[in-house]
């Protein structure tokens, strides 16, 4: 198997119980041989069990106690598989509204969504939802497969229709590739392989798409930003007076001679070296982790970011962004929070709730301002020192932060800077 | 297509060592839990890598069963006296001198639940607030939902209902007196990952890893090595096989698998074509189908 130049993909999916994701999900583990004999005998001895016919695909993705005595997939559950062109994982979400948390969490990482439909049944209120957060957090590519295209007699017409239904709403959106398929994950129709009972859809099957879809220029390239995550000081032999700020390239290119400011401090320099325990580099994007050394002795700690000289994020101490609540307790008007953003830590209050969105709906409420578990609403926020963020859109990494609450540690919400 | 991208191995290992960082950057006392098997080797390796060119600036916490391969031990020993960092040694024969805790009786018995009092009384007794370790998503079911930082409350449980979101790159370890996580810096790899990785590395691993011929004994669909700890039954028989192990536990409840796999290349291969999960030669996970979430809970690794 040629690895050298695989890529790493991965998607997330969101579903209920009755729209097939599951199912797909097996198909696509079962089909690319990720599933083992000795999980399948589980899940065969569990089918016989509950009196199923045959093996229940959807077993496979059960992960927990509760959730399997509850029929329900309750967290985000990671699955993996790798076909001889990719490494995939999936983010596997469940999709009721109470769940809006898990399925932004999911996507956060994902380079592209999974939007399943029941094709009896076409675009509903949870369709909406996923298309929603799918470009709430900006996942690049967006895959709607039209399922169950075995209980529509494979009807083109039927397929057509939603594809228009979907477009319709979708149009609201800011979406930056989206593709549409037609499948029955029971039967494996265009799942794998190319469907015999629809001649007429012309496009690849799902998989092929999940292997060839264009993910390298996902990542930005033009703005270059290294958040410090700690300071590297061997203090040993041959590297007494070596300095290096270790990190990981949230975006863009860094290369040894570029002209290099550091934030907050303003200070400026050259970068030395981008080193790693297998050599020096000439070059460095993102996901990149190395360590940078520069030609001046700055004092630099975690939670600064070096970014060339002539292309600087914003520092600002009030903005907007787009919140997703994840606790049960409500947010407390005005109350402090802890908000991490990149590799740095500051205190934060939520100076307003602008409005809150109907996710199913799209629509803005204006007036119960109220921001309780699965919310999601535009807030001001302040910060008691200056940020330097990117607009979400342009950067997922410069653009994000978090919140915590002091008193419980928790993580309460999730933002994306506007 | 475009030269700026990582193939998947460079991805995972980037994943990998700003995980490590980040452990490092938000605990005050972190540690390595050090078994000796692949897992571990591979996170103490991009442990090297991450903090590199200083050394790896916390210490291995090895569990010690009293159960070892003698290869295991020699193998720690060896790899420590290399990396210069110190070693800690929690060991559960002294849990059951102590009383902490009672060994298991009958055939079957081993002391793969006893590790979890010794592992948990190291961790208090060392101030340590996050085991690193090499659990991986793909292992078992209950670990497909484990976060890169997994949040232990007081009494070292694991409540997985409980577990903080995680989102892009932003993970949070903060914790109160008492409490401790645990990071699992690879969990995004799979078995195979796993092998390419150290093939491409040329990562160092415990001979037990490569075909061998040795004294077994088939008990549970898989071969026991034979060992002071073995007690047989009166219709089991030694035999001698080229075996091989796909993962190392306890030498009591680690089965090997026939194999003639006896490089990293011929592993690769091997594990490519495997049918069944590399935790179904592990007696320890085939006591219920819930045996691993039940141990998570209490604090297993």
């Amino acid at each position: 198997m040629e690895i050298d130049k695989n890529q790493l993909l991965r998607f997330t999916t969101a579903g209920s119980v009755d729209d097939g994701k599951s199912t797909l999900i097996g198909r696509l583990l079962y089909d690319s041989k990720a599933i083992f004999e000795d999980q399948l005998e589980a899940i065969e001895n569990t089918s016989r069990k509950k009196g199923h016919e045959g093996v229940d695909l959807a077993l496979f993705t059960d992960g927990l106690r509760d959730e399997r005595e509850q029929g329900i997939t309750i967290d985000v559950a990671y699955r993996y598989f790798t076909t001889p062109k990719r490494k995939f994982i999936i983010a596997d979400t469940p999709g009721h509204i109470q769940y809006t948390r898990n399925m932004v969490t999911g996507a956060s990482t994902a380079n592209a969504a999974l939007i399943l439909i029941d094709a009896r049944h076409g675009v509903i209120e949870q369709t909406k939802r996923h298309a929603f957060i799918a470009s709430l957090l900006q996942i690049p590519h967006i895959i709607v497969c039209i399922n169950k295209m075995d209980l529509v007699d494979y009807s083109e017409e039927v397929y057509e229709k939603i594809i228009n239904q979907f477009e319709e709403f979708s149009s609201k959106l800011y979406v930056k590739d989206i593709q549409f398929l037609p499948i029955s994950a029971l039967d494996g129709d265009n799942v794998v392989n190319r469907s015999k009972n629809m001649d007429w859809y012309k496009g690849a099957p799902l998989l092929y798409t999940l292997e060839t879809m264009h993910i390298s220029s996902d990542i930005n390239k033009i703005d270059a930003r290294f958040p410090v995550q700690t300071v590297l000081r061997p203090q040993r032999e041959g590297f007494i007076d070596y300095r290096g700020y270790a990190g990981r390239v949230a975006s863009g290119i860094f290369r040894p001679g570029d002209d290099v400011v550091v934030l907050p401090s303003g200070f400026t320099s050259k970068i030395k070296g981008i080193d790693t325990m297998d050599g020096s580099l000439e070059e460095v994007f993102a996901p990149m982790s190395v360590a940078i050394s520069l030609e001046d002795d700055i004092d630099i700690s975690r939670g600064d970011m070096i970014v060339k000289e002539n292309n600087q994020p914003k520092a600002l101490q009030e903005f907007d962004a787009m919140l997703c609540w994840f606790n049960n307790s409500p947010a407390r008007p005005r109350a402090k929070y802890t908000i991490v953003h990149t590799s740095n830590e500051q205190k934060a209050m939520i100076k307003e709730v602008v409005y809150k969105i109907d996710i199913n709906t799209y629509a803005r409420e204006e007036e119960d301002k109220e921001l309780k578990m699965n919310d999601i609403a535009r807030i001001s926020i302040r910060t008691t020192r200056p940020l330097m963020v990117d607009e979400y859109r342009d950067n997922r990494l410069t653009g994000s932060f978090v919140l915590i609450d002091d008193a419980t540690h928790e993580t309460v919400a999730a933002g994306m800077i506007v | 297509m475009s030269k700026y991208y990582l193939n998947y191995l460079d991805e995972l290992e980037s994943e990998a060592i700003y995980i490590l960082r980040e452990v490092w950057a938000q605990f005050q006392n972190p540690v390595i839990l050090f078994s000796g098997g692949k897992d571990s080797i591979l996170v103490t390796h991009l442990a090297r890598k991450a903090f590199y060119p200083s050394k790896i600036p916390f210490p291995l916490l090895h569990v010690d069963t009293g159960h070892n391969f003698p290869e295991t031990i020699q193998f720690r020993d060896e790899l420590i006296e290399a990396l210069g960092v110190q070693l800690i040694v929690g060991s559960v024969q002294e849990s059951i001198d102590t009383g902490r805790v009672a060994e298991e009786k009958g055939k079957n018995a081993t002391r793969n639940a006893l590790q979890i009092t010794t592992l948990l009384d190291a961790i208090e007794s060392n101030k340590i607030d996050c085991a690193i370790g090499g659990g991986r998503r793909d292992e078992e079911k209950a670990r497909a939902k484990e976060r890169f930082f997994s949040h232990r409350d007081d009494f070292g449980q694991w409540d997985p209902k409980n577990q903080r979101p995680e989102l892009w790159n932003l993970l949070n370890g903060k914790h109160f007196e008492g409490e401790h996580f645990r990071a699992f810096p690879i969990s995004n790899w799979t078995e195979m990952d796993v092998w390419n990785y150290i093939k491409r590395e040329d990562i160092k691993i415990p001979s037990l890893y490569l075909a061998h011929q040795r004294e077994v004994v088939w008990r549970n669909d898989s071969w026991i090595p034979v060992s002071e700890f073995l007690k047989l039954d009166e219709n089991e028989k030694i035999e001698s096989k080229k075996i091989r192990f796909r993962t190392l536990g306890d030498i009591t409840i680690t089965g090997g698998i026939e194999s003639d796999a006896d490089t990293l290349e011929k592993i690769v291969v091997e594990v490519a074509a495997m049918k069944q999960t590399e935790r179904g030669n592990r007696s320890d996970d085939k006591r219920s189908e819930t045996a691993m979430e039940d141990r998570k809970r209490q604090g297993y690794f």
